[in-house]
């Protein structure tokens, strides 16, 4: 394994005080390696999400210790890709794109530029100037994509990106970051609850479980690219993960 | 309906209003002296442009309603932005703002005479107060409601500061809600002109209250009429205005 990119030492993650407090995470390690694709299955509510969270600095972490060792010179560290867009309505297709890149000392027009290189990677370079409320929901969704691609972000962090999307979508934009993280080699961090989804896309899937929740269990994927869903290989992967979850939420 | 059908209809409407007020004096159910009947409007409003008041009058109001709707606006945007933004600002000035929203634009009149002489900077100000609180609500309430998925979407790209926050989310996502607060108080600007004139600052309301005192009330007409047309006319601009601004909404 090369070196890890992002390492997280014995994380823990609570909310509120006395009564109230609810511990979301506690003594997590985990790292991620440059170039893998890291995919984090688990229930609703188990911390999946706050990692990435604390990664992108949106929550704080209340112990332990996160360390991102991001490549010198990169022109940022992380991005987000939400579950929902979250585009900005005001703003036309290509200058959501941008809205990363204002405030790095580029021109309006190289910002812009740079817009259409990331749209283009996500297959709309045609939709440049249209309204997010012009869009279909997996459009918008490869726009949030394309925005989180236009700051070249050493770590590419992907919240659940596909579940709002109906499954033929859903299936389609799995395929597309496939085939972009095949192409620029980026390290992903990806959380979902959907198995499917985790098998395919992942070098390696990390199941966490628990109240707090912490990591269960690991499952590296060598399966060659680009993989078919029905794969048998990649089934049985599913199928051994399913047993793992249902396994530990019966333990809980 | 269609466009057509419903235009006749309004002019219609119109017709039917003008006739009733028409008649209501020439059939001697009302004195002409206390409701004109429209007919004489027209020629009332020739003597006034011909006597040289009525361009003055509307210039000075309009100067008065311009700057004042500027002051008044440009504070409650900005007092209503810092306010929408921040829970301290706001707690500090929660009974302060309690004190004096309540307080008729009319109620000033002494104190504008007093800080500003029977001058035009008087007027501003009555003016000004009575679009500001419109407009400070208007905005605070709309910064308060913006998306807070959208301010962290803005953290999550580095935009940290209140500043950043400010321009790139809290700005353009209030700005529906800001207009619709500028739209009143277009109208309500308007009528405070006429408080604001009505102490000798020379304008509109200033000649209303010339004629009514003379019983001159085609004349009073007249001016009322001007301004409803000089509403119509920035109420017009500011719809059309308000589109471009807004043209990013389905």
């Amino acid at each position: 394994m090369s070196e890890p990119v992002i390492e997280f030492r014995d994380l823990g993650l609570a909310y509120g005080q006395g009564e109230a407090r609810t511990v979301i995470l506690a003594g997590l390690d985990l790292t991620v390696a440059r170039g893998e694709v890291l995919v984090i299955v688990g229930e609703s509510g188990v911390g999946k999400s706050t990692l990435l969270r604390v990664l992108i600095g949106l929550a704080r972490p209340s112990s332990g210790t996160v360390r991102v060792a991001a490549r010198p010179g990169c022109r940022t560290p992380m991005a987000l890709v939400f579950q929902d867009a979250r585009l900005l309505p005001w703003r036309r297709v290509v200058d959501n794109v941008a809205f990363g890149l204002e405030g790095g000392g580029l021109s309006k027009a190289e910002r812009r530029a740079e817009a259409r290189k990331g749209l283009a990677l996500v297959g709309l370079a045609d939709l440049a100037g249209r309204w997010p409320h012009q869009l279909s929901g997996g459009q918008r969704q490869r726009v949030a994509i394309a925005r989180a691609l236009a700051v070249e972000p050493d770590v590419l962090l992907m919240d659940e990106p596909f579940s709002a999307l109906d499954s033929f979508t859903r299936e389609g934009l799995q395929d597309e970051l496939q085939r972009i993280t095949a192409q620029t080699g980026k390290t992903v961090v990806f959380v979902t609850h959907d198995i499917d989804e985790a098998v395919t896309l992942a070098d390696r899937v990390v199941v966490l479980a628990g109240k707090p929740g912490r990591v269960a269990a690991e499952v590296r994927i060598d399966l060659p690219r680009p993989r078919k869903r029905r794969d048998d290989a990649l089934q049985a992967i599913a199928r051994q993960l399913r047993a793992e979850l249902s396994r530990r939420s019966a333990e809980l | 309906m269609n466009l057509v059908r419903s235009t006749l209809l309004a002019a219609a409407g119109l017709a039917a209003f003008l006739l009733f007020w028409e008649a209501m004096p020439r059939l001697g159910l009302v004195d002409p002296a206390f409701l004109p009947p429209p007919s004489t409007i027209p020629a009332a409003f020739l003597r006034e442009v011909a006597l040289g008041v009525w361009p003055l009058a509307v210039a000075s109001s309009l100067s008065h309603y311009v700057v004042g709707l500027g002051v008044g606006a440009g504070a409650g945007i900005g007092l209503g932005l810092v306010s929408g933004m921040s829970r301290p600002f706001e707690a500090v000035t929660a009974w302060v703002v309690r004190l004096l929203r309540p307080i008729p634009g009319l109620a000033w009149v002494p104190f504008a005479i007093i800080w500003f002489g029977v001058q035009p900077s008087a007027a501003v100000f009555i003016i000004a107060i009575g679009v500001f609180w419109i407009v400070f609500f208007a905005t605070q309430g709309a910064v308060r409601g913006v998306d807070r998925d959208l301010i962290e979407v803005a953290q999550a790209f580095g935009f940290r500061s209140p500043l950043a926050r400010l321009t790139k989310i809290l700005l353009p996502a209030a700005t529906p809600g800001i207009l619709v607060g500028l739209r009143t108080a277009l109208g309500q600007a308007w009528m405070a002109v006429v408080a604001a004139e009505i102490f000798g600052v020379p304008g509109v309301g200033q000649r209303m209250m010339q004629a009514s005192s003379l019983l001159s009330t085609d004349i009073v007409v007249v001016y009322m009429l001007t301004m409803a047309a000089l509403y119509g006319l920035f109420d017009s601009a500011f719809v059309a205005l308000q589109g471009r601004l807004l043209r990013w909404r389905p």
